[in-house]
């Protein structure tokens, strides 16, 4: 039996079983537009209302649809909420949408919404999914943000630029220049960037874990001075 | 497990290979980078001491970077250091920047190839990527205007060459040193110009494959011939991309007019034909092994850096051609593969009948 607390399915969304950063779902839009922050936090915030909205709708309907033509079914609703999310955007930050492009049309495919309807809410009741949908949202989101700010500081010498796409003219000088007179790095704007920085992200996870991991067990991590191949050249 | 000395005495218990070969990592590391000093001193001769202070600065960037990388990993740092395999990549990136990249890109090229590109991998060896073509695709991709600025060969007006002009460029706010496009650019631009008249407009381009770069070539030549003679690599790999690219090029030659891809003496020296051909597509570590693997994998890179050049959308390509053919290095390795000593070829279908 799945454990249903607040506490478990948020620690599995955001770190445990992190959407992005474990099971590697959705790496297409998380590689594509995670090229500033702005982009980021958009299509970050239009996937965690998606999940969220899709987890509730098939939590609510798990008990009469039949599990042949469950998926289908579950992708209709998630469907019908990423064209609400599109509809949204267009509506209210339409420079943005124009932007984003077909990576919002595209929330429909992203692995993490469709495996968290068929994993989780299907068979989970409402108020557990919804939450999980949040977090499972959340954790996509908060590393996607991450990877645009990385990306954004590297590739631009920027962060928070151009934000006012999204928040309006309030947020028309939240532009922080890191880096003054800072030459285009287009390797980080472009797609290798992002994998690169992706997998030092999910390095930086493991070690971590890791090192969390030796904590519990009390053990020191054993430190080997010498040189772990064996020598076949030289003096002996 | 044996520990084989590095000398003629084979201790009992040994297991075969007995016969130990000469070459060492050190040794063919720093024959490596004896063999590029004709094609150092001809990049001096025509391009100003731009080269030569990129390459100081490279190798002092890769050892720091190998310092570092093996110190974070806790390897022993001194005897990694000493066998000179990084100082390669940094040799061959200072090779293969243009004269004046400023320090910050040769410090992004460098770090790159050797952190990632090398240590990420796993270290000396275990590099699927050659370092160095990685880290020089890096800042190519992203820095395309540093990265085309090539010098003018010697004996243009304006042209500077001292050592402190070369430093202040390098390391300081730079001057506007008057920098153009190479042979292969002018060439891929051309759209109106029979070879003639390209030529006739570019004066210092005459000759076979343009002034100075003719020479430098022909200077990596000699420096891969040396090394060729000092069996540091077998011939399979540079004879592949050399023979694939004459072929391709007089293929396409297309003849003097406008649509002229160029002559095969011209692909052959120019641009970047021989330092790839030599120096970075017989690394051992990321190329194809056997000999027959290595002959693919030269002719593949040879027929990419054809491709590039005179279809593509870069004048060069032989940083692109190498990473692609390493990729598919394992595949190759993987169908050539030569019988083991003393096995024959298996024998298919119904046995004859006598």
């Amino acid at each position: 039996m799945m454990d249903n607390s607040a506490a478990r399915i948020a620690l599995n969304g955001l770190w445990k079983n992190n959407p992005a950063l474990v099971q590697l779902l959705g790496l297409c839009p998380l590689l594509g537009v995670s090229s500033s922050v702005v982009n980021a936090l958009g299509l970050g915030l239009a996937t965690m209302l998606v999940v969220t909205g899709s987890n509730i709708a098939v939590s609510l309907i798990r008990r009469q649809v039949n599990d042949a033509i469950r998926l289908p079914v579950f992708v209709m609703i998630i469907a019908a909420f990423t064209t609400c999310i599109e509809l949204l955007m267009q509506a209210y930050t339409y420079e943005l949408y124009r932007i984003l492009g077909i990576f919002i049309p595209l929330i429909v495919t992203n692995c993490v919404i469709l495996g968290r309807a068929d994993g989780f809410a299907s068979r989970n009741p409402v108020l557990p999914s919804a939450f999980d949908g949040l977090m499972m949202g959340c954790g996509f989101a908060v590393i996607l943000l991450l990877l645009g700010a990385l990306r954004e500081v590297v590739g631009q010498g920027t962060l928070f630029a151009s934000m006012d796409l999204l928040f309006g003219p309030v947020a028309s000088d939240w532009t922080i220049t890191v880096i003054p007179n800072y030459k285009q790095f287009l390797f980080a704007i472009l797609p290798p960037g992002a994998f690169v920085f992706m997998g030092f992200l999910i390095a930086l996870k493991n070690s971590i874990d890791r090192r969390l991991e030796e904590r519990r067990r009390g053990l020191t991590p054993e430190v080997s001075k010498e040189s772990r191949r064996v020598r076949v050249t030289g003096d002996i | 497990m044996a520990f084989i000395s590095n000398g003629s005495s084979i201790r009992v218990g040994q297991s075969s290979p007995h016969k130990l070969g000469l070459n060492s990592t050190q040794r063919v590391m720093s024959l490596l980078i004896l063999a590029t000093l004709p094609g150092l001193l001809a990049q001096i001769v025509f391009f100003g001491w731009g080269s030569l202070v990129n390459v100081l600065w490279c190798v002092l960037i890769a050892l720091g970077c190998e310092a570092l990388a093996l110190t974070l990993r806790r390897r022993p740092v001194r005897s990694c250091l000493s066998d000179c395999s990084v100082a390669v990549a940094g040799v061959l990136l200072g090779l293969a920047l243009p004269p004046f990249a400023p320090w910050w890109l040769s410090l992004v090229a460098v770090s790159f190839a050797v952190i990632i590109g090398k240590h990420l991998y796993g270290g000396l060896g275990q590099n699927p990527f050659n370092p160095a073509m990685l880290g020089y695709v890096l800042v190519l991709i992203s820095f395309p205007q540093e990265m085309t600025a090539w010098l003018p060969p010697l004996g243009l007006e304006g042209h500077n060459n001292s050592l402190g002009d070369a430093l202040s460029a390098i390391f300081g706010q730079g001057v506007d040193a008057v920098s153009m496009a190479t042979p292969l650019d002018v060439l891929k631009e051309n759209s109106s110009l029979t070879i003639n008249e390209l030529w006739q407009a570019n004066p210092i381009f005459d000759g076979m494959a343009g002034r100075g770069w003719l020479w430098v070539n022909l200077a990596y030549l000699a420096g891969g011939l040396f090394l060729l003679w000092r069996k540091v690599f077998t011939w399979h790999a540079p004879v592949g991309m050399l023979a694939a690219i004459t072929i391709m090029a007089t293929l396409f030659w297309q003849g003097s007019g406008s649509d002229s891809h160029g002559s095969p003496m011209f692909h052959l020296l120019s641009g970047a034909t021989m330092l790839g051909a030599f120096f970075i597509i017989t690394d051992p570590v990321s190329g194809a092994t056997s000999n027959r693997g290595r002959l693919i994998f030269g002719a593949g890179v040879g027929i990419i850096v054809y491709v590039i050049r005179a279809w593509g959308g870069y004048p060069d390509g032989v940083a692109f051609a190498t990473l692609l053919m390493n990729m598919a290095a394992p595949t190759i390795d993987y169908y050539t593969q030569p019988r083991t000593y003393g096995h024959q070829r298996a024998s298919k279908g119904l046995p004859k009948k006598d």
